[in-house]
This record gives C-alpha cells, structure tokens and sequence, in this order.
C-alpha cells in the first residue's frame, strides 16, 4: 500500500469518526425537535426517531400562546441580561486594581478572593445568609450571591496583564485619571475577553437552576430552568407511578415538553457562534490558571 | 506621602471596595454561618444565639447509614466519570488535529462544544424523551428490532450507564479546547521529520502527538482526582430520581434533602463542611503532587 492510499485511509476514517461523534452531539437535539413537531399519536406509538412524523405547529402554537411561559421567556432574559451587565461591572471593577502592582494591600485583596475558590460555607449557611438578608423570594436572591466569579476575574486579570503598561504609563502623564485610562484605554483594548466572560455570566444565568430551586418559593419568579424543570419532574413522576401501576398525574404532552426545551435553548444558540473565536482562548486561559 | 499617594490611587480603591464588600458579605457570610455545624441551630434563635453543642452532630451525621451511601456514591459517580469521560477528549482532540480541511474542522469544533453550553434542565429533558420507558426514542427502536426495552432511568445501573452517557456527552468536545491548545505548540518540523523517515500517521500520532500533550494529560487527570468529593448538585439531582436513590443520591443532594426539605439544618451544614474539609485536602493534595510531577497546578 503506497503512502498516498494510506494517508487516504487515515483521512476517511478519521473524518468520518469525527463526523460519528458530531452526529452523536447533534442527534439528541435533532430528536427534540422532531418530537416538538410530531403528532402526540406518532410520538406515544413510538415513531418519531430524527424527522417529525406527522408534523404540525400545535406544541409551539401552546407554547407561544401561554401568557406564563412567554412571562417566564421575557423575566429570564431581562434577569439574565441585568445579571450580566452587573457582573460584567463588578469584575472589572476588581480586576482593574488588581493588576496595579504599586497598589497596598494587593496581595491581601487577592489572597480574600483566591481563598474563596477553595472553601465555601456549603449550601446551608448560604442559605440562611439570604434568609437573614430577606432577599428570600426576591430576585436578588438570583443575581448578588455570584457577582464575582472568581474564576472570571483571574482570567480578566492576566489579559489586563497581557496590556502594555506603557499605554497607561502615558495616559497618566497625560493626565488621565485610572477611571478615564480604564474606561478609554483598556477597555475598549479588551473587547474579546470581555465578550467571553458576559458570555459565561450569562449562560451561567441563563441555566442556572440549584439557586432558583432554593430561594423562590413565588412562581411568578420561577426563572424558565425552574419551569423547565417541574414539568420534567412531572414526566418522571409518572413515569415511576406507572411502573407501579397507579398514575395520577396530568401528563404534559410529549410534543409541548420538547417544544418547550427547544424555547430554552434556542436563545444560546443564537449568541454562541458569535462568541466562539473568542471564548476559546479564554477558556484556556481559565483552564490553565484555575 | 500618604495623602499624595491616596490622590493618586483612592479611585482604585474605590473600584475595589464594591467587589470586596461583596466578597466578604456573600462569600465570607456563609463561612461565618459554619459554626452552626457546632450549634443546635434553630431558626428563631439565630446563628448567634443558639446553644453550643461541640461534635454532636458530627457524630450523629458519621451514624447515619445514608451519609456512607452519598459518600460512596460521590466518589463512584466521579471515579466512572473519570475513567469514561476522561480519555474521549484526549482522543477527539487528536483526531481533530489531524483534520486538513479547514472548513471540516471548524464546523464540528462549533457543534463539538455546544452540549457544554446546555443546562442540565434541559439535558434533563432531553435525556427523558430519548431514554424513558414508555416514550423514549431508544427503548422505541429496540422494541421495534424485537428486543427487550431497558429501564435506563429506573434501574440501577442501566440508570448509571446513562448518567456516564451524559458526561461524556456534555463534556467530551469542549475538553477538547485545553489539548488543542497544547497541539499548538508542538514543532511541526517533528512531524516533517518522522513523514521522512517513513513514520505512519498513527506512529507519529503515538510517538509526537501523545507525548507532546502528556504533561497536559497528566496535570489535568491528577486535578481532576482532586475533585473527588465535590459533585455538583445539578446533574445528579435532575438525572436522578428516587427510583435510583441507591446510586443517585450523593453529598450535594443529601446537604439540599436534609436541610432545606427536611429542615435539618445543623446535620446538612455538618455534611457540608465535611465536604468543603475533605475537599480542600484532595484539592491542595493533588495540587501539590501535580506541581512535583508536572510543574503545573493551580496555585
């Protein structure tokens, strides 16, 4: 076998491993899909497996026209959006000084920082703090407990320590206050890690789940993850139940679950290819530091 | 000089106060609130005004059948994902190196890192339509073949088969990104040299490739050891069900069950600092080791 035949070889088999394994990330949402299109008749028989089978509108038609999921749809984004923009400020307001090596007390503000990266309060004193903050049942139970990734931040710090000093050094002298260099100098410098860390504050947001589980009680809070939730929980329930031959709970219909776990998603999928050029350098930076 | 160097730098100062009262009340609060793994905690008296009891709970939490049960089932759950999810990035990102085609490369690395964007909500969802008894895709299709449909959600270990399925799914393409970079470093006069000298793809694949990316292996796996008691609370909560309680439950669970369902407040934060303990002591550990081996840690 000459080289050229071999070298093909290793090229078929290769690619089509890859394309196995991209298939195999890609089918279960194409499966939802599907399932989101089909008739309740194909999907209870059992017929639907890539490609809807009798395919119809009706699950997202009830999706769409639920006042409450397009209330939950609209409360998610804009808690989402206010949780990003407020994270977003804070890290950047720790991250800035951070990286000023002639700031006292530095090293004390990153030791109180880095420390919380390896030892928490566990769940149960967090939650009795936001119980004795009243902030139970309120959205900022949703938004103050993760203003600052830790995580976040130290990637933030090494790409503001990848920045020239002497760009500051000359600002300074020009008069500029550390505000005015970060606001025009810095930031505008930091476009891409900055797209990268909103893009992880928001999907952490976006999906965030134990939280919302923990510290709403009120339904008209319930962020879209917890919504999502109970009428999984409602599937799984009956699924059990039936096992043992006594099922009494009212089944969400296939075809609106799906429906509504594709409404979930698709907002993600809109913003992510967008931001993948530069969120792969900041995980790695991540990765790396911590 | 003081006064000159606080006009030079309050602004900085400012900047950091925010972060740093958001620290110490969010972060360092619930430190706080630990002692009362040490109180007879009870809600009217407060964190402060309950009586103290030293290691009672300890001791009460260190008899409990089911704390040994979430232990054991937290390292089970991390080892298996370990030995499953571990290798399957190493292995897509070897072969995507060896992609030519741009094009080809880019668009499965873009698929490749979506499930990692996915909350576990929906991977939840998903998981039923595709797994479940009466409805899922994959018990449809081997009845239809003539087989037997399996439990995979209420059964122990086809239950555990899918929770690993999950894993990897979720997590294999973006692990990926960590050993594509350290690909990026490697000379590619190497790989000139060994076509010349005759080398196969797979040789120079397991003569160049893999050992470039060894030290990265060998950080990463002995970091991951050091997560062996941490779990997060998502995946196993929503993944699992009482019908698999046996292998489902583990120590993030059991903290939320004991004490926010069942009000158990002093036995569940017990649970959790032991967690947080044993935690940090696998962390630095293998922090440590990692740093002798390889040079390279976290810290």
């Amino acid at each position: 076998m000459s080289e050229r035949t071999s070298n093909r070889i290793f090229d078929i088999v290769n690619i089509s491993f890859i394309t196995l394994f991209v298939i195999f990330c890609l089918a279960p949402f194409l499966h939802t899909i599907a399932i989101s299109f089909s008739s309740n008749r194909a999907i209870t028989s059992g017929e639907v497996t890539i490609f809807p089978k009798e395919f119809n509108w009706d699950a997202y038609i009830q999706v769409f026209s639920d006042q409450s999921m397009i209330y939950s749809l609209g409360y998610t984004t804009v808690l989402t959006i206010a949780t990003t923009v407020l994270c977003m400020m804070f890290t950047l307001a720790a991250a800035y000084p951070l990286t000023k090596k002639k700031l006292k007390g530095r090293k004390l503000f990153m030791y109180v920082i880095i420390i919380t990266m390896f030892f928490s309060g566990g769940i149960i004193p967090e939650y009795l703090l936001i119980r004795d903050l009243n902030l139970l049942n309120s959205v900022w139970a949703l938004i103050l407990p993760g203003l600052v990734s830790p995580f976040n931040l130290i990637i933030l710090i090494s790409f503001f320590r990848g920045i020239p000093e002497s760009l500051e050094e000359s600002a300074e002298i020009d008069g500029s206050s550390h505000v005015h260099t970060l606001f025009k100098i810095i930031l505008p410098l930091s476009m891409p890690v900055l797209a990268t860390l909103a893009l992880f504050y928001a999907v952490g947001r976006w999906n965030g789940f134990q939280d919302s589980l923990m510290y709403i009680n009120d339904p008209k809070l319930y962020p879209l993850q917890l919504k999502l939730f109970q009428m999984v929980q409602n599937n799984m329930v009956s699924e059990l139940t039936q096992m043992e031959g006594a099922n009494r709970t009212p089944l969400t219909p296939e075809s609106l679950k799906a429906a509504t776990v594709i409404f979930a998603t698709v907002p993600i999928l809109l913003v992510y290819p967008w931001l993948q050029k530069y969120f792969v350098s900041g995980a790695m930076l991540g990765a790396v530091k911590g | 000089m003081t006064t000159t160097y606080l006009k030079r730098y309050w602004q900085l100062y400012a900047l950091i106060s925010l972060p740093i009262i958001y620290f110490l009340i969010f972060r360092y609060g619930p430190m706080y609130g630990v002692q009362i793994a040490f109180k007879d905690f009870n809600l009217f008296q407060g964190i402060s005004g309950s009586e103290w009891i030293g290691f009672d709970a300890f001791r009460e939490v260190f008899g409990m059948r089911d704390f040994y049960t979430t232990l054991r089932n937290t390292f089970m759950l991390n080892f298996l994902d370990l030995v499953v999810s571990f290798p399957a990035p190493i292995i897509l990102a070897i072969m995507l190196y060896e992609v030519r085609f741009k094009w080809f490369k880019k668009i499965s690395q873009t698929i490749l890192y979506i499930p990692h964007f996915i909350s576990w909500v929906i991977i939840g969802g998903i998981v039923y339509q595709l797994f479940g008894n009466q409805s899922g895709m994959v018990n449809g299709v081997l009845e239809s073949m003539g087989l037997n449909s399996i439990p995979f959600l209420t059964e122990k270990n086809p239950w555990l088969v899918t929770y690993l399925f999950t894993g990897v799914w979720q997590s294999a393409g973006w692990g990926t990104i960590l050993y594509l970079a350290a690909l990026t470093g490697v000379n590619k006069e190497l790989f000139e040299a060994a076509e010349i000298d005759g080398a196969s793809r797979l040789k120079r694949i397991w003569h160049i490739t893999l050992p470039s990316i060894k030290p990265t292996i060998v950080t990463l796996l002995i970091l991951n050891l050091g997560h062996m008691v941490s779990i997060g609370f998502d995946r196993p909560y929503i993944i699992g069900n009482t019908a698999v309680r046996e292998y489902s439950d583990v120590l993030s669970t059991f903290v939320y069950r004991v004490g926010l369902e069942s009000g158990q407040y002093t036995l569940a934060t017990v649970v959790g600092l032991f967690q947080a303990v044993v935690g940090l002591v696998f962390v630095l550990g293998s922090n440590y080791i990692s740093k002798k081996t390889t040079g390279e840690g976290i810290l």
